[in-house]
């Protein structure tokens, strides 16, 4: 299989599966002793694509977490949820595009289900503003927890955006207090909470729909309070820096996992989501199902009073009682 | 989520302007350059008595400002960063906490505890923005989550004076979810019924602005300063436009309706006392 886009430490591997396909239309052309060749080199390559995502650099993570093939938040809702029926808009100002939302059944349970989308060609890009949401974004989510919260329903948010959109429209309908009034409502919703980040976490964008009971992460997303260009143009004065600040960051799902950020790692496929998209929907629903089955049975109280435990036990710091 | 360099508060700074002041006795105006008496700063709540430019002040001035006199007990005083992610950029960010430490005299970026304002019970934190930035790691997360919840105990309001660049890139996702924790902690106070009056100094941005800062009950803000989510060189980078004339300044927040009013320094106590009482006040049954 021939990837349109490969990454730069994937290179090795491109090599190999090029001299495959030439091979392949040598061997229908009909030559001899290709068919062991191609097997050679098969396993040949996806050892070294097993080795290369081994060992995967947090700045590497962030290019795979990015990767223009890889599954977006629709097409995790189609594969793992039936009918998804979209809702749309603010009822303030207007739909966002770069938020999704609805209702939804997860093994016939209804749910409504929430995400960041970003566009796959580069008209929807445009559409969807590279998953970047406006506060309109951000109250259509609002209102569609409410709307889970009055009808008992248990609420999915899939998190992948680059952060929310910083411009002026956006500045002047109040991208903070939209996000500040869902961390808020979302601290006290009365019904489970399920975050997973699918691709990029992108710092209060990324918070503003994840503030959840159980956080989950692809193996190869990141979740971040800035991008690594972002972290690397600021503290270190220049952008080249941006693989120092991804390592300095913890971005990745292993790190987030042992500062207790974050609850479970969803597996993805040797050489990320989109190589087998099929089998990660089918592991992201087998773990989606089980957090909800877990969390169907606590009472309301106990759901908020452990929600609200999680975030406010967050934070490391030294304290001299002396004072 | 501090989206812009520090060189940007600096704001009008003209070089071939600049004139050489005195350290200690006077101070130059950053607005419109004029030189000041000290006494004469301090006396007007430093803010510059030409073109009336509020000056950014330290957490204690800010206290002292607000608070009747003697009436301030400082809480959590004892909580100290960490450097629990072992984070070094240009420099380790432990030498980093040490110098502001050493500059500041505080142990982070926040001072918390309990006042009275006009005889009215309050908690009340004011930010110290020359502690790296202002900004938001685990100690001011934690100092205003445990003073909300000291106020829900005591069934006292809360006033939160903000300036800060946003949450601390040293702590990365910890201060990220310094957000979401002080947010929770609001969102109790406001069951427990009882006011948050948040006031935006210059300046307010990032994950300040985007949490505790812009939940208030009531919403006041200093005259011209900067509020927003996003630091203008940015969103500027982002749009290739040039941004409108004043953009988030406090005075453009006004007008698009995001915040209730702008109060003058010399104001501030009053109406914030005027606010505690008139939403707190128990009239009895006549």
């Amino acid at each position: 299989m021939v990837y349109r886009h490969w990454l730069d430490f994937e290179k090795s591997v491109e090599e190999i599966e090029k001299k495959i396909e030439e091979l392949k239309l040598r061997q229908s052309e009909g030559g001899g002793r290709t068919a062991e060749e191609i097997d050679k080199l098969e396993k040949k390559s996806k050892k070294l694509l097993r080795d290369i995502y081994s060992r995967l650099t947090p700045s590497q993570i962030t290019q795979v977490a990015r990767h223009p093939d890889r599954p977006y938040t629709a097409d995790y809702i189609t594969a793992v949820f039936d009918e998804f029926m979209e809702l749309h808009g603010d009822r303030c100002f207007k739909d966002d595009p770069a938020i999704i939302g609805g209702l939804a059944r997860l093994d016939g349970v209804p749910v409504v289900v929430i995400g960041q989308q970003k566009g796959r060609n580069a008209k929807e890009k445009v559409l969807r503003n590279f998953g970047m949401p406006h506060p309109e974004g951000y109250r259509k989510a609002l209102r569609l927890m409410d709307l889970a919260e009055r009808f008992g329903r248990p609420i999915f948010t899939f998190i992948d955006t680059p952060g929310a959109y910083p411009g002026i429209g956006a500045e002047e309908r109040g991208q903070s207090e939209a996000i500040a009034a869902n961390l808020m409502a979302m601290s006290a919703l009365g019904v489970p909470v399920i975050s997973t980040v699918v691709g990029e976490g992108g710092s209060g964008g990324a918070l503003a729909i994840g503030v959840a009971d159980r956080m989950l992460m692809l193996e190869y997303s990141t979740y971040s309070v800035i991008s690594p260009e972002g972290c690397a143009a600021i503290l270190w004065k220049d952008g080249s820096k941006a693989d120092l600040a991804a390592k300095s960051l913890r971005i990745d799902a292993q790190s987030l996992l042992k500062l207790g950020i974050i609850d479970r790692i969803v597996k993805e496929p040797v050489g990320g989501a989109h190589r087998d998209a099929p089998s990660t929907f089918k592991s992201l629903k087998t773990a989606l199902a089980a957090q909800m089955k877990d969390l169907a049975s606590m009472d309301t109280d106990a759901l908020v009073e452990n929600r609200y435990k999680k975030f406010r036990n967050i934070g490391v710091y030294a304290e001299d009682r002396r004072f | 989520m501090i989206w812009f360099k520090k060189d940007l508060f600096s704001r009008n700074h003209d070089d071939s302007k600049s004139v050489k002041v005195p350290v200690g006795l006077w101070v130059k105006c950053e607005n419109c350059g004029e030189i000041i008496y000290k006494k004469e700063a301090e006396r007007s709540l430093d803010v510059c008595p030409k073109c009336n430019y509020h000056f950014r002040i330290s957490a204690q001035s800010r206290i002292n400002i607000i608070a009747d006199e003697g009436s301030f007990k400082e809480e959590d005083a004892g909580v100290e960063p960490v450097d629990a992610l072992d984070f070094k950029d240009l420099k380790k960010y432990r030498e980093r906490i040490k110098a502001s430490q050493k500059e500041t005299g505080l142990k982070d970026a926040i001072i918390s505890g309990d006042a009275l304002i006009n005889g009215q019970k309050v908690m009340i934190a004011a930010f110290e923005f020359s502690f790296m930035g202002g900004s938001m790691g685990s100690v001011v997360g934690e100092k205003i989550t445990r003073m909300i919840e000291r106020a829900i105990e005591q069934r006292r309001g809360v006033v939160i004076f903000s300036s800060s660049g946003g949450a601390r890139m040293q702590e990365s996702i910890l201060s990220l979810m310094q957000m979401a924790k002080t947010s929770a902690a609001l969102a109790r106070l406001r069951q427990a019924g009882l006011p948050y009056i948040s006031v935006l100094t210059d300046p307010t941005m990032g994950g300040v602005t985007a949490s505790f800062a812009m939940l208030g009950d009531v919403i006041i803000a200093e005259p011209r300063a900067l509020i927003g989510f996003a630091g203008p060189r940015v969103i500027a980078e982002t749009i290739r436009q040039t941004l409108p004339e004043g953009f988030q300044r406090a005075e453009y927040l006004l007008e698009h309706g995001m915040i209730d009013m702008i109060v003058e320094r010399k104001m501030l106590k009053d109406t914030i006392s005027r606010i505690l009482a008139m939403l707190t006040e128990r009239r009895e049954a006549e």
